[in-house]
């Protein structure tokens, strides 16, 4: 195991320059709220949709160098895709952090820098904490979550 | 017995106690089988005693001899392995009774550990003798061991938990404890050793103050027991809780010290096996002390393991540990802060050999895994004292806590280990 597996270049970048760090109106947008309690990560996660459509996703918080740039990596890999790409692209991903020996879907593109947590177990889920997230938001659009109530992920 | 040092034992006090030279350090470490290993191909270097200590050969021995030769049920039977296995059980808490200095064994409860034992207070005397309005004060510095029971109790009773604050070097304000008192002030609850930053709290003035006014002091060991030489009679506290795993003894061990005429006066936590004298459908009699807090079947090899361990630190010497752990204190705090934007949260005049750290522009957890790789083992995280992270207004720390087996070579290693993290990062 190498740590620069882990570490790699487009992960220090997006953990020091987090791409889409910000906030979303609430409406139009939908918010939902990630915690991993064992460390003190916290994170929100905003998502603008138009139809099936994600016009825009933005995420604030604090957190390790993983789950940032999970984070800011999973918003490029969003924004302009419709929810069905989104969907597939986290099943994706998932796939990735749990099964140890599978092979890069080339599909996954820019996000196959995430691939190295799969050596580091103790970090998978601060890498998976923001797809969950996401996928929180887009069901609270769905569910028409009150605004002030935005739905909450955790990981155990 | 196993397990013999090198080192040659004298009686020394807490004064001229010298720390162990390298050689008895080296003859020390051999003694832990564990400590002699590699992790992700480097030497380990285990830096997280506090959350943990490791075990020496004696205390591994003694649990497997108990469970090769002598196990069984203990105080149920005639027969010659339960009365083997009742004396040895009541033998390990006999040596607890004299470690702390409690007045009789009646006054040593065993528990599964810290968290048992404060549950146990704050159940079994707080349900009975708190007031709806009665108020507890809980430091801010406190492991959520002793304030999640507090709060729970608070609940069912109607009490309330207030906090005392804290300083910004870490240590609980005494003028803020005498500030927050009032007719209402109930209970006392306060760390000795502060897990998260190390700070030792001055708690004697605190009970000084607490019993002129006939407030509960529950003080909680966890941290100081493995440090430095407690005597619970000197030190006038209530309770006095700690923990088994952090004293270089198994896991699921605890202790309670608790003052004779408050275990008295309060009703059993537990009801089951071990803890009565008679049953019948009309009315249950208790056990007498300490069994009387003591249902159903005990972590008996443990507690044999646990005996192991304290006459182990009593050969080595509290005096000479706790002069072997300062040493090293002060040799990590200054590498420590020579490494840039690394910061030490939690920087009281008297500290145990615990040292909190962040460093700028890396998350403490990016540290953990960083310095895992090089072999070195620290927690990160919050350890639970989510309030005094708050306090710092950090989300998590790095955390090195020291044992006397540790070595400044394993310090060299952190520090050689964080020189990696900001090249990586910075
Ligand atoms: C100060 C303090 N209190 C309480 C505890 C809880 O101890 P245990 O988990 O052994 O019950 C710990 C251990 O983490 C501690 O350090």
């Amino acid at each position: 195991m190498d740590l620069k597996d882990l570490y790699r270049d487009v992960i220090l970048d997006h953990n020091k320059r987090p791409r889409n760090f910000g906030v979303l109106a609430v409406p139009p947008a939908h918010e939902a709220r990630g915690a991993n309690p064992l460390c003190g990560d916290t994170l929100r996660v905003w998502v603008q949709l138009d139809g099936e459509l994600v016009t825009d996703v933005k995420f604030e918080g604090k957190g390790c160098a993983i789950s940032v740039a999970s984070a800011s990596l999973m918003t490029e890999a969003a924004i302009g895709h419709t929810r069905a790409e989104v969907q597939a692209q986290f099943e994706r991903v998932h796939n990735v952090f749990t099964h140890h020996d599978a092979p890069l879907d080339p599909a996954l593109g820019k996000l196959a820098a995430l691939a190295g947590v799969r050596d580091f177990p103790a970090r998978v889920k601060c890498a998976s904490l923001a797809w969950h997230t996401l996928n929180a938001a887009l069901a609270a659009a769905d569910a028409d979550q009150p605004a002030a109530t935005p739905p909450t992920v955790q990981t155990e | 017995m196993a397990g013999h040092t090198g080192v040659a034992v004298t009686a020394s006090t807490a004064a001229n106690a010298q720390p162990f030279s390298a050689a008895e350090v080296a003859a020390l470490r051999a003694d832990f089988p564990i400590l002699h290993q590699q992790v992700n191909g480097k030497p380990l270097a285990y830096l997280d005693n506090g959350a943990s200590a490791q075990h020496p050969r004696s205390v591994i021995d003694a649990e497997a001899d108990y469970y090769r030769h002598d196990h069984s049920n203990i105080h149920r039977g005639v027969h010659t392995l339960s009365q083997r296995a009742t004396d040895a059980f009541e033998a390990a808490r006999h040596k607890l009774q004299r470690f702390i200095n409690a007045r009789s064994e009646r006054e040593v409860i065993l528990t599964r550990g810290t968290t048992e034992s404060i549950n146990l207070i704050a159940q079994a005397w707080g349900r009975s003798f708190l007031q709806p309005g009665d108020e507890i004060l809980v430091s801010r510095l406190e492991h959520h061991a002793n304030l999640v029971p507090w709060q729970i109790v608070a609940c069912q009773t109607g009490a309330v938990v207030r906090p005392i604050p804290i300083t910004l070097d870490g240590e609980v304000d005494f003028q803020g404890f005498l500030d927050l008192l009032t007719p209402r002030t109930r209970v006392l609850a306060l760390s000795h050793v502060s897990n998260s930053l190390g700070t030792i709290n001055p708690i004697e003035k605190f009970i000084a103050v607490a019993r002129e006014r006939g407030i509960l002091t529950v003080i909680d060991g966890a941290q100081a027991v493995p440090h430095m030489a407690v005597d619970v009679q000197a030190l006038g506290c209530d309770f006095y809780a700690f923990s088994g795993h952090k004293l270089f003894g198994p896991t699921g061990t605890g202790v309670l010290y608790g003052r004779e005429a408050l275990l008295e006066a309060m009703p059993p936590w537990m009801g089951g096996g071990d803890m009565i004298l008679e049953v019948r459908f009309e009315g249950t009699t208790f056990n007498t002390l300490p069994h009387k807090f003591e249902a159903g079947t005990p972590n008996i090899a443990g507690f044999i393991g646990l005996g192991a361990a304290v006459d182990y630190v009593q050969r080595i010497g509290l005096a000479r540990i706790a002069a072997t752990e300062e040493a090293l204190l002060h040799y990590a705090t200054a590498q420590l802060l020579a490494v840039p934007g690394l910061r030490i949260i939690g920087t009281a005049p008297h500290k145990a050999a615990v040292i909190s750290f962040v460093v700028d522009g890396i998350h403490p957890h990016d540290l953990g895994t960083i310095l895992d790789q090089e072999g070195v083992a620290v927690r990160t995280g919050h350890h639970c004292a989510m309030p005094v992270m708050e306090f710092f207004d950090v989300p998590a720390t790095a955390r090195a806590s020291f044992a006397f087996y540790n070595t400044p070579a394993e310090i060299d290693q952190l520090v050689g280990a964080l020189q990696h993290a900001r090249e990586l990062f910075c």
